[in-house]
């Protein structure tokens, strides 16, 4: 049978190329790069290679601007309480509602026990955000500025760069969680008003467990974790040697791809979505249509239910992810979706296919052929559906709720 | 992915009395906004009978949804609707293995729509009365809403009360921090510690005779029991050698997955009271002899 991974927003494949590049960085050169001996052979050295690589990838002015981190939720939860650290003054901070629970989590957090004010700025039907509520909460009152590049189940892209720029006339910090973005569209931070980027190696074919912070020289920074002289104090702790070499070798894949992922993962993303909705009614895909991710393609199904369709998804060898959280031990649906408006009904019936570098033309057509039944079957069982479609009039289903 | 027992998904895959029942004289519809599930459950019940001919469902909702509907409906069928009154969810979720914490809620939902169906069948009328909340202790499936009642109706304010009253936050005690939230809402005010500072245990241990010590471990486990009542079961002190106190549990705890918890539960609870470590074990209860 053949199987389609159509999961890589959660997640990617280790590239075959960097894992065997790090191997050695287990077994061979593993001293720590800090000691004085030769076991740590050129791991200092190949440290700073993949801090070299980081820099292309964001188009920064010094590698120093780059710290490395464990994941994307310390680069964004380290940027956030730093820029909180150094401003005492301003308790105030601008995020949207469909940020990552990154940053949404920690913002409740600092709201609930440390008296902050957080502005969360809404976003229309498309996932767009709202640009006069922005512009209204800024004040020199606000601390810092969070936005995501792009979201991670929509692919949304929000228009950061102009909101970094608006912030900046403020005096203000701007940070965006650019977990979804870096690697699949091209960066330039040198010529950015963006103070803080966060980013993580796992979704660009690196190993879980390292992550990148950039911080543009001249920003106040205060360290979440203080210790050792790593990262020049910036981020203490032995560093993840073989998860940095392997988020280096990332970068230099990603700026080799960057194209490939703009014109070749687009035109298989655009056939999967067109190739669905030909064939299933009461379909449609979610997102700004105007600017979004390469890769990322949103549909809710309406009238069923998501995990069930993953289910029966994954019994035919295909890995996509539900919009709605249920799978994730919330039973909620996604905060994105429903802060997009998007009905409860078609909400809980979204899928998330997120392609990448590695997905066939093989693997797209093997989803445009499996799914549309799953979905009828579902639907066959569904209260909501009759023979001919949903039931909208009379004896539609209105059950007690709870 | 959940850890759904074969069961589950071989009546999720295989759903067993879908569809619509065209000679249905009892129709039952729920469902629950937040977590997306709404189940339509259709019966045909003998009139002179009062029997359960035929059961048909549709639902919309994720796999444990679907398998529990599927579930109830083999349950139902060829039994009398006073017999089917006394089906509770958790029957629906032993029929299936078992369901994880998070969707218990599932089961929930198909009694819910069977006392719906048979209500509708009656002329009465039916109301849903459960609130349902976020999960947030997962060792034993207590969710928000019912923390916030218990704790709004009866004026608690630490999470060891809460454990006391729920069982939530007795287990792996991960769950602690929300609970210190929610408390914090219902009671307007900053959280509370976990567990106050009790001078008591900071005194010098006074020796305790082994009848005062009996006595003390047997208050704790009095007071613990309603809860165990609660989930259909009890527990009962066997006997106490040094620091080992041995306990009977029967009913639904002796089966319970988490028997495990609760036992590391009680254990905290005696040596906060004791003030020393002790160590519980389960055992039978030594049956009386020539009755």
């Amino acid at each position: 049978m053949h199987s389609a991974y159509m999961d890589n927003n959660a997640t990617t494949r280790v590239d075959p190329r960097i894992l065997e590049t790090i191997l050695p960085y287990f077994s061979t050169y593993y001293g720590n790069p800090s000691s004085m001996h030769s076991f740590g052979g050129d791991v200092g050295a190949r440290l700073e290679d993949a801090r070299a690589s980081v820099q292309a990838l964001l188009g920064v002015e010094h590698d120093s601007e780059i710290i490395f981190t464990s994941c994307g939720t310390e680069s964004d939860n380290t940027a956030i309480l730093s820029a909180l650290a150094i401003q005492p003054g301003r308790r105030e901070i601008i995020t949207s509602v469909v940020e990552h629970p990154a940053i949404l989590s920690l913002c409740d957090h600092l709201e609930r026990h440390e008296g902050y004010k957080v502005h969360y700025i809404p976003v229309d039907r498309l996932g767009r955000i709202s640009m006069e509520a922005y512009a209204a909460a800024l004040s020199e009152r606000v601390a810092v500025v969070s936005m995501m590049y792009a979201n991670n189940e929509t692919g949304t892209i929000f228009p950061v760069e102009t909101m970094a720029r608006m912030a900046k006339a403020q005096g203000v910090l701007f940070h965006t969680d650019a977990v979804q973005a870096v690697g699949k569209i091209a960066l330039n931070l040198r010529e950015s008003a963006i103070d803080m980027l966060s980013l993580s190696g796992h979704k660009l074919h690196a190993p879980k467990g390292v992550g990148a912070l950039y911080v543009r020289r001249g920003t106040r920074y205060r360290p979440l974790l203080r210790g050792g002289h790593q990262e020049r104090g910036r981020r203490a702790g032995t560093e993840n040697t073989t998860g940095i070499i392997a988020l280096g070798l990332a970068a230099d894949l990603a700026v080799e791809h960057m194209a490939y992922e703009n014109t070749m993962v687009r035109a298989l993303r655009d056939r999967l979505e067109a190739g669905i909705l030909a064939q299933v009614p009461y379909a449609f895909v979610n997102g700004d249509p105007e600017h979004r991710l390469p890769n990322t393609a949103s549909i809710s199904f309406e009238y069923i239910e998501g995990e069930a369709i993953l289910m029966l998804l994954s019994r035919v060898g295909i890995a996509a992810s539900s919009g709605s959280a249920c799978t994730s031990g919330s039973l909620e649906p996604s905060h994105v979706l429903r802060a997009m408006d998007i009905p409860y009904t078609a909400a809980h019936g979204t899928i998330r296919f997120s392609l990448s570098r590695e997905t066939t033309e093989a693997d797209v057509d093997w989803v445009i052929a499996q799914t549309p039944p799953i979905i009828e079957q579902l639907r066959r069982l569904s209260p909501y559906w009759g023979a001919n479609g949903p039931i909208l009039t009379d004896n539609a289903f209105a059950p007690v709720y709870a | 992915m959940w850890d759904y027992t074969d069961k589950v998904k071989d009546y999720f895959f295989n759903p067993k009395n879908t569809g619509v029942l065209e000679e249905a004289n009892a129709v039952g519809e729920v469902g629950s906004i937040s977590c997306g599930d709404a189940l339509r459950l259709m019966l045909k019940v003998d009139p002179d009978t009062d029997v359960i001919l035929d059961a048909r469902f549709q639902t919309f909702g994720c796999g444990s949804a679907i398998a529990s509907s599927s579930a109830l409906t083999e349950l139902i069928k060829g039994k009398t609707l006073d017999e089917a009154m006394q089906i509770t969810n958790q029957d629906i979720a032993e029929f299936l293995g078992g369901l994880p914490p998070e969707k218990m809620h599932c089961s929930v939902m198909g009694a819910e729509a069977l006392h719906a169906a048979i209500a509708n069948y009656r002329g009465e009328a039916w109301a849903d009365d459960h609130e349902e909340g976020a999960l947030v202790c997962k060792c034993f499936a207590i969710d928000s809403a019912l923390i916030e009642k218990v704790a709004r109706e009866n004026h608690l304010s630490t999470v060891e009360q809460i454990t006391f009253y729920t069982k939530a936050g007795g287990g792996c005690q991960s769950c602690h921090e929300q609970i210190e939230d929610i408390l914090a809402a219902v009671n307007g005010s900053a959280p509370i510690p976990v567990v106050a500072a009790k001078p008591a245990a900071k005194a010098a241990p006074s020796p305790m005779t082994m009848v005062q010590k009996i006595q003390k471990i047997s208050a704790v486990i009095d007071e613990m029991r309603p809860q165990f009542r609660m989930d259909g079961g009890d527990i009962e002190l066997v006997d106490v050698d040094g620091d080992t106190v041995m306990v009977a549990m029967s009913g639904s705890c002796m089966n319970c997955q988490s028997s495990g918890i609760t036992i590391s539960g009680i254990q905290e609870r005696l040596m906060l009271t004791l003030g020393r470590p002790v160590r519980v074990v389960p055992a039978s209860m030594p049956q009386a002899v020539g009755v």
